[in-house]
């Protein structure tokens, strides 16, 4: 069967996506981010998945106002970088995993969440920034990626419940596939941060780094963190890190497992407006 | 019964919610045209005639005119889709951001340096803290505003 080895979590902040783009990643002040990836990389190269599944936000960029999917999962064979306005990133093609996208969106409907289905999108940096990261700037990306996209641009967004309630489904379906792969599930977005009005550039360092705590220790009781908790603590766009408890809630521990050992944290201020925050957690063999 | 709507109070705030996306709609559909570049260059050309081929109300096209992203959120503009005027003006989603504080481009930069926007005194409208609206607009200019 497959199994879900490791979780992933990241901040998806497009100005480091155009620092990586224009080759300022050994400027002053992006050096002590980029650092705070060098393990990353090396951890992917020493654990490559066969496939990554990759919960992340569009940005009105695939979905406008005309439509707004709350869970949107990719199920094509391929997924073009999106012209964002400034021109597409030059960054390699996604490969979807089609058959193993299709069997999750069969399992987890089954299973009472209703999603999106998903066999025409475009990906933007929500998705391209934290493979940027975490596998540097390869001629093709290292496995194929199932892109899952979460609503957190019109409120109200799915609450931290249902999404860490999500994740338990996700890795209920995986375990499910026949085929012995591997998968790392990543949860990105946030940390803090606010990118409209008179609030904006808000940070909450010390809210952060209670929820990196919380989501190691307590993801349960984090889940329980009502949406205005994130917005008033944590900025507008803070709220995305209920997207984060999708990837925590796919994790063997919450169904009765062991404990996932830590295996990288990293806490950065600033990347343009935005608290930076990453995680490794790797499921105990 | 009335929705709940606990995120009222939070100061210089506007949660994009149903509401404010149906006040929105053809604003943020508007921005969203941006994304091709053939629509970005008949923009650039005659902002106003582009806009006038748009069923926005008139305030919407005069906040789009003059840049005012604090206005255009007002009348139901949602940040993500106001970002692609930014891009078509080549401005950085950080000087984006930063307009909407009053404060110069050198100033929000600096203040997100030193670690950012502090929460203290801006979880709700009343405190005392920077984001509050008795204190805009923010930096120099606002400093030389209360002189």
């Amino acid at each position: 069967m497959a199994r879900i080895t490791a979780s992933v979590y990241t901040s998806h902040v497009p100005a480091i996506g155009a620092a990586i783009d224009q080759g300022k990643t050994t400027e002053p002040y992006w050096v002590p981010l980029f650092k705070g990836y060098e393990y990353s990389k090396q951890w992917m190269k020493e654990n490559k998945p066969d496939v990554i599944f990759l919960v992340y936000n569009d940005h009105a960029t695939a979905f406008s106002l005309e439509m707004i999917p709350t869970f949107a999962i990719g199920t094509a064979a391929e997924f073009t970088p999106a012209d964002e306005g400034y021109g597409p990133r030059p960054v390699p093609k996604v490969i979807g995993h089609p058959q193993l996208a299709s069997h999750i969106a069969q399992s987890v409907i089954q299973d009472d969440f209703d999603l999106t289905i998903v066999n025409k999108m475009d990906v933007d940096h929500g998705l391209t920034v934290p493979l940027s990261l975490m596998c540097g700037e390869p001629q093709a990306w290292p496995c194929p990626v199932i892109p899952f996209a979460v609503n957190v641009v019109q409120y109200p967004v799915p609450s931290g419940r249902r999404c860490f309630m999500l994740g338990q489904a996700i890795r209920r379906a995986v375990e499910s596939y026949d085929e012995p792969l591997k998968l790392q599930i990543w949860g990105t977005g946030g940390m803090s941060h606010q990118l409209q009005g008179p609030r904006a550039g808000l940070i909450n360092a010390e809210w952060d780094n209670r929820f990196l705590d919380r989501l190691i220790a307590d993801p349960e009781d984090l889940s329980k963190v009502p949406h205005i908790d994130y917005v008033r603590e944590a900025g507008s766009e803070g709220i995305e890190l209920v997207m984060w408890l999708i990837a925590r809630g796919a994790m063997a521990d919450v169904a009765g497992g062991k404990p996932p050992v830590v295996k990288h944290r990293f806490f950065h201020v600033p990347a343009s407006n935005t608290a930076v925050g990453h995680l490794i957690l790797e499921n105990s063999q | 019964m009335a929705l709940s709507k606990p995120y009222l109070d939070v100061p210089g705030t506007t949660i994009f919610d149903a509401e404010q996306s149906r006040k929105g709609y053809q604003l943020n559909q508007f921005c969203m045209s941006l994304m091709k570049a053939a629509n970005r260059a008949r923009f650039k050309a005659d902002e106003r005639a582009y806009l006038d081929e748009w069923p926005m109300s008139e305030e919407q096209k005069q906040a789009v005119l003059a840049r005012d992203l604090n206005r255009c959120i007002a009348l139901g503009g949602n940040i993500y889709f106001l970002a692609k005027i930014g891009a078509t003006d080549g401005k950085s989603f950080q000087q984006m951001a930063g307009s909407m504080t009053g404060m110069s481009e050198e100033e929000y930069r600096s203040m997100m340096i030193k670690g950012g926007r502090s929460i203290e005194g801006n979880r709700v409208v009343g405190e005392d803290g920077d984001a509050q609206a008795h204190r805009q607009p923010q930096g120099q200019a606002g400093k030389a505003g209360r002189a």
